[in-house]
């Protein structure tokens, strides 16, 4: 489990999480008033002041810097249309790939039904935009693709990454965490592959527990 | 309550005269939904699903200023002593429309445009204020969905029975043929700002005998509201063990 150290309370929308001038209000807040209400169903979550919802239910929300993972829905003229599981599908551009594509080709590079790795670097009235220029992002050729609840998503993250690196680390496998719920599970041995999905699910499934990390790694110990 | 010769009322199910059917809500019911939630007053029972936000198709119904809130009220054949013929009716799709209206206000849908999310209220047991029920229900539904409000919608149906003002009323109480008959009136109030999103009237009644009735269904949401709270609230262990 991420961090359970404060009790963070489960709100409803409309209820007042805060009162007072010092507290800000964050994300899936609103402030009226002098006192802090919640827009949304959630966890209320409190750090330095700064009071936000950390959601527990609904459709992935995009947010600018998210790695995302996606399938190539349509090619256009100048890039590729990818779903990534939100309502608006996503543009990924030509000017955002790395490498010189022929634009009379673009299938080439990606046809439909590819998957790819992606990081949402716009987000306007007209959609998001995608780009795969950093190191790490492009086209997924081997390895296997897993889909979980894209609000279980920090769960598999974990505080800082350490549920991620300990599967990392048992399995010997390359994983990439898209924040829409899929994951790309990368190994040398389909068995390693099979097993980081296994334990991924495991995860998905005991997301409510205490110190989960713990009991991951017991899991793995008794898997062996 | 302010009763002066209704005091001593009789309701046909010997409920106290404030005193509304046991309340069951539920949430998290359809697996497949976004959100979903289950709202019963003794025997009427509700289930709303919500999808969405999802792309509005066809593409003409796209509102590029702000979401849309999609309702869609169905009774179930089987909700009715009398067989009901499935599908829309000029009745259902009225209540669908007034529930989209009741919800709305409290709805955040500016961050949505060209966007829907769509609710679907499905009554599988009917036994008077099924708009009501569906509303609770599909109030909880959107909360559990993620979707941005304001605040909660509660909703209750105030009746007159001949002279008497009695909360949720019940088919039996309906009906009421003696005296005055049965008025029947469905309000639906905001958790925070206590405004009416929603009211309906059937019958006759004065102005202030409707000020009276608008008060008890203020005080009834507000215990609906409590409800609607504590099953939201409660939901994480549930769900958990169930996924």
């Amino acid at each position: 489990m991420t961090d359970e150290e404060y009790e963070r309370k489960i709100v409803i929308p409309g209820e007042i999480i805060a009162e007072g001038d010092d507290y800000l209000p964050g994300e899936g807040t609103e402030k009226k008033e002098g006192k802090i209400y919640s827009l949304r169903y959630g966890l209320a979550d409190e750090q330095n002041k700064l009071v936000k919802i950390i959601p527990l239910s609904g459709v992935y929300q995009p947010r600018r810097g998210n790695v995302v993972i996606g399938k190539v829905e349509l090619l256009t003229y100048n890039g590729w249309v990818i779903d990534i599981g939100t309502a608006e599908n996503a543009f990924l551009s030509l000017m955002e790939v790395p490498r010189f594509v022929n634009k009379d080709a673009l299938e080439e590079v990606m046809d439909i039904g590819d998957l790819v790795v992606a990081k949402v670097w716009n987000i306007n009235r007209r959609g998001i935009d995608l780009s795969i220029k950093i190191r790490g992002l492009g086209k997924i050729d081997e390895g296997i693709v897993v889909k979980i609840n894209p609000n279980k998503v920090p769960r598999v993250i974990g505080k800082e990454g350490s549920m991620i690196s300990l599967v990392k680390d048992k399995t010997n496998c390359n994983i990439t965490v898209g924040q829409n719920g899929l994951i790309w599970i990368k190994g040398q041995r389909i068995e390693d592959e099979l097993k980081a999905k296994e334990a991924i699910n495991f995860i998905t499934e005991k997301s409510f527990v205490k110190g989960l990390t713990d009991e991951v790694t017991k899991w793995f110990d008794e898997a062996k | 309550m302010t009763a002066k010769k209704t005091e001593d009322f009789e309701r046909p199910d010997g409920r106290g005269i404030t005193e509304m059917r046991p309340i069951t809500a539920k949430v998290g019911v359809v697996p497949n939904a976004d959100g979903s939630a289950m709202f019963s007053f003794g025997d009427t029972v509700a289930i709303a699903a919500v999808y969405g936000p999802k792309k509005m198709h066809p593409q003409h119904s796209q509102n590029p200023e702000k979401g849309t809130l999609r309702c869609n009220y169905n009774m179930i054949s089987f909700s009715v002593n009398d067989r009901i013929r499935p599908g829309p009716s000029r009745r259902s799709q009225e209540i669908s429309k007034v529930t989209e209206w009741a919800l709305e206000p409290a709805v955040m849908l500016d961050n949505y445009p060209n966007m829907v999310i769509d609710v679907h209220i499905q009554i599988l047991q009917a036994n008077a204020s099924t708009r009501c029920a569906g509303i609770n229900a599909a109030a909880m539904a959107l909360a559990h969905a993620g979707i941005p409000m304001k605040e909660m919608v509660s909703s209750v149906s105030i009746g007159k029975l001949d002279k008497t003002l009695v909360v949720d009323v019940n088919k039996k109480e309906e009906d009421w043929e003696e005296g005055e008959g049965a008025t029947d009136i469905a309000m639906s109030f905001t958790s925070n700002s206590d405004k009416i999103t929603h009211m309906q009237l059937d019958g006759h009644i004065t102005t202030e005998q409707l000020e009276e009735a608008m008060k008890l269904g203020r005080e009834a949401t507000r215990k609906i509201y409590e409800i609607q709270k504590r099953t939201l609230k409660d939901i994480e262990i549930m769900e958990g063990v169930e996924e």
